[in-house]
């Protein structure tokens, strides 16, 4: 007993501040990409050219953050030149479109739908389903529950049954071998309920873009409400998409 | 030991004519003989060589041997005289409709259909939905119920499906099926340009994102004759102790949290992110994707970092210590770890268990110290001597594995860390060459196989996740045992799933 006490002494206390309080994530962090839509031709051409993802359209100087994997290489590559990454991590958005982005992003916030806020604002259960990715994406949900980000105090879960859930997470490119199985458990959520993709897998395919055993994202299957893209998001990415989402 | 296999070396490239070619009997009796003298399976798979078929094995004894022959249609299953083979057999049953008779139990992998044009050795219809749609292995008998749980799982977990035999509360048998996560990793590396490789290797299984890509890197650095410097082979080694200690640590959390002792479940859980935070300070990921490339490592350890590093290991060393010790020291804790989930010497060492299960069950085998690359040539690796084979001395494993985990890269730390960062690496492969490289991930062995034809193209990629050998590890420990302790279990091996389904 004596051990469990001194124990906690030690450990202290741990929750973020976030979000009252801005959190700086560290330098090496790269998040929302600042661009440079007037840099010359030949440097756009050289990252488009070399972005294993294909995420870069030269021509207009977007980046599909929906396919990015933040690896970094663009920004490197044009010596911040074209793309600086920033630590900006609030980088959601509530349709596919807006994530092929110059740069900025609409808030989040007004996007959402208002019927979503006044249903689930003050609780909502969410049913997380791995759909093939590789599992840093459940891995960056699940430390949600974790007393650092203790999603439990915005009265958000993640339940085990799709029966008592408002709502579905995907997460991964939803293989062949899953699609059964992703289908099923959004029909058994109760209406009225919502669709979050995370990660670059459920949102285009992201790494295993191409492969024939997988479907390439979750809104070739169904609707989704909610973007959240990286790979995979970094937590904080996700509970700021949750919060602004879901909360007025 | 005189052998018809040729000898070869972790990482070390060697040209396709040099693989002994062996005729098909003369492979099969040597292989076998080699495995019934105490070798262990490396590989065992299947590839085209043109149109022709042919089947490759790699071994392990104190060294690594390998020889290759040409795929019979069919042939008498090895498994039945060696244990090892079994699921290397039935995936290249799966993967090339090669059939081994009187294999004891053949049946899917992962559910795809086969590369060639022969008929599918399951009778399976690839256009229907096949997961699921299997007869699963039955125990017959009034009182015995069947418990079914999955694909999708009441946590926030990778699918797969568990089938549990059960007397009352008893489990007579639990049988995996897997395959879900089958993302067709082998066949995409084939097909995609040379840009696109480390990103989806690095995303074969997040949690072990380092390792993965390090076997990686290794493999394109022997094929390429690079040589890398000695920063970034430190930094690589630190990147993989923080991976190790991250997912130990949350291990550790969650076989707290399933026997109800809330406060180390939430330390642990919470520590888990500390570590995984100082691998986003050096990469900007926390998983660690981007460190590694071939021909070195994307970012550097400068002395900000190195100091920012230090500091943050020396608060949590103490505190991990005391939260280890808090876990073990807690006699309920301990009545629920000690004597659970038993998987005997003898049977881990017919399974082929690697990493921290099989030497939880005293098998000592330990890549970075048998086989060492980066910078483990340098590094003291000693053996754990815990073999209960139970929960405790999985767990036990683990614990002790974290602080040895801290002191490595308490070391590594110690002086200053110079490198050549690198971006891209180089792709000209050898051409005709085949190389094998293994390491220590978290879970135990991992490796990577590389061949190329004429051209340099490759024309195989293999991976062998440690948990290919390792759940069957976790069907045994659940033999008579409570099912209300399968979670308990299930943790302390803390298998992957898209590590084993590719
Ligand atoms: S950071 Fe994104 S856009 Fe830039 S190269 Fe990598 S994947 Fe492409
Ligand atoms: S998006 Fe990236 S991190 Fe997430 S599951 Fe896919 S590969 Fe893994």
């Amino acid at each position: 007993m004596l051990k469990t006490l001194k124990n906690r002494f030690e450990q202290g206390y741990k929750t973020t501040s976030y979000p009252k309080t801005k959190i700086e994530l560290v330098e090496r962090y790269r998040g929302l990409p600042d661009i440079n839509i007037d840099v010359e031709d030949d440097i756009a051409k050289i990252c488009a050219a070399a972005c294993p993802q294909d995420a870069i359209d030269e021509h207009k100087k977007t980046i599909d953050m929906g396919r990015c994997v933040f690896c970094g290489s663009c920004e490197r590559l044009s010596e911040e030149k074209f793309v600086k990454f920033t630590r900006n991590f609030e980088t959601s958005t509530s349709r596919r479109e807006h994530l092929i982005t110059e740069g900025s992003l609409p808030a989040l916030a007004e996007h959402s739908k208002k019927h979503f806020k006044k249903l689930f604002g003050r609780s909502l259960q969410l049913r997380q389903i791995s759909a093939a990715g590789c599992n840093a994406c459940e891995a960056d949900l699940n430390v949600l529950a974790t007393p650092f980000f203790d999603l439990a105090r915005f009265g958000i879960n993640f339940v085990a049954s799709p029966r008592h859930a408002d709502g579905i997470v995907v997460t991964g490119p939803v293989s062949r071998n899953m699609k059964t199985a992703v289908l099923e458990t959004f029909e058994a959520v109760p209406d009225p309920k919502v669709v979050i993709a995370v990660g670059s897998c459920a949102i285009s395919g992201g790494p295993f873009r191409g492969s024939p055993e997988i479907t390439e994202g979750l809104e070739s299957l169904i609707q989704v409400d909610l973007f959240i893209p990286g790979c995979p998001p970094h937590p904080l990415t996700n509970l700021h998409a949750l919060l602004n989402f879901f909360k007025s | 030991m005189e052998t018809k296999f040729l000898k070869i070396a972790n990482g070390c490239a060697v040209s396709r004519s040099e693989i002994p070619y062996l005729p098909f009997t003369d492979f099969c009796d040597t292989a076998l003989n080699i495995v019934k003298d105490g070798g262990k399976v490396v590989h065992y798979f299947a590839y085209k060589d043109d149109s022709v078929i042919k089947l490759i094995a790699v071994l392990r004894t104190d060294e690594l041997l390998i020889a290759t022959t040409d795929a019979p249609d069919s042939y008498p299953s090895f498994t039945t005289e060696c244990e090892q083979f079994h699921m290397f057999e039935r995936e290249i049953a799966e993967q090339f409709g090669i059939n081994p008779q009187g294999h004891p139990w053949l049946k899917m992998v992962r559910y795809h259909p086969n590369y060639t044009e022969k008929p599918d050795i399951f009778g399976n219809d690839y256009n229907q939905d096949i997961p699921g749609n299997y007869d699963y292995y039955r125990v017959d008998g009034d009182e015995v119920h069947e418990v079914a749980v999955g694909p999708v799982h009441a946590g926030v977990i990778e699918p797969g499906h568990f089938r549990f035999n059960c007397i009352g509360e008893r489990v007579f048998h639990l049988e995996i099926q897997l395959g879900y996560q089958h993302r067709g990793i082998e066949n995409l590396l084939l097909d995609v340009e040379n840009k696109r490789l480390p990103i989806i290797i690095e995303s074969i299984a997040g949690d072990t994102t380092v390792a993965n890509s390090t076997c990686m890197a290794q493999a394109i650095e022997a094929l390429t004759q690079t040589d890398t410097d000695k920063g970034s082979k430190i930094i690589r080694t630190i990147a993989l102790e923080l991976e190790r200690i991250a997912n130990h640590t949350g291990d550790l959390g969650a076989l707290s949290g399933d026997v109800a002792f809330l406060p180390p479940a939430n330390y642990f859980g919470r520590m888990r992110g500390d570590f995984l935070n100082m691998t986003l300070l050096i990469c900007g990921n926390r998983l660690g994707k981007g460190v590694v490339r071939p021909g070195g490592v994307r970012f550097s350890i400068d002395n900000d970092i190195r100091q920012e590093l230090i500091s943050r290991i020396s608060v949590l060393e103490p505190q991990m210590q005391h939260v280890i010790d808090l876990l073990f020291e807690t006699p309920s804790v301990r009545a629920r770890f000690e004597g659970c989930g038993n998987v005997s010497t003898y049977d881990a060492e017919k399974l082929g268990l690697v990493g921290p299960a099989g030497r939880a069950s005293g098998i000592q085998h330990d890549i970075r110290r048998d086989f060492p690359t980066e910078h483990y040539p340098d590094i003291d690796i000693s053996g754990y001597a815990e073999p209960t084979c139970d929960v405790y001395a999985r767990a036990r494993v683990r614990a002790d594995e974290i602080m040895h985990s801290i002191n490595i890269i308490k070391s590594l730390l110690a002086n200053e860390i110079e490198t050549q960062t690198i971006d891209f690496g180089n792709y000209n492969l050898a051409p005709s060459s085949f190389v094998v490289t293994l390491n220590e991930a978290w879970r135990g062995e991992l490796s990577h196989c590389v061949l190329t034809d004429d051209n340099g193209k490759i024309i195989k990629y293999k991976v062998k996740d440690p948990s290919f050998h390792n759940w069957n590890g976790l069907s045994m420990s659940l033999r008579d045992t409570g099912i209300s302790d399968f979670p308990l279990n299930n943790k302390s091996f803390n298998l992957s799933y898209c590590g084993f389904d590719l």
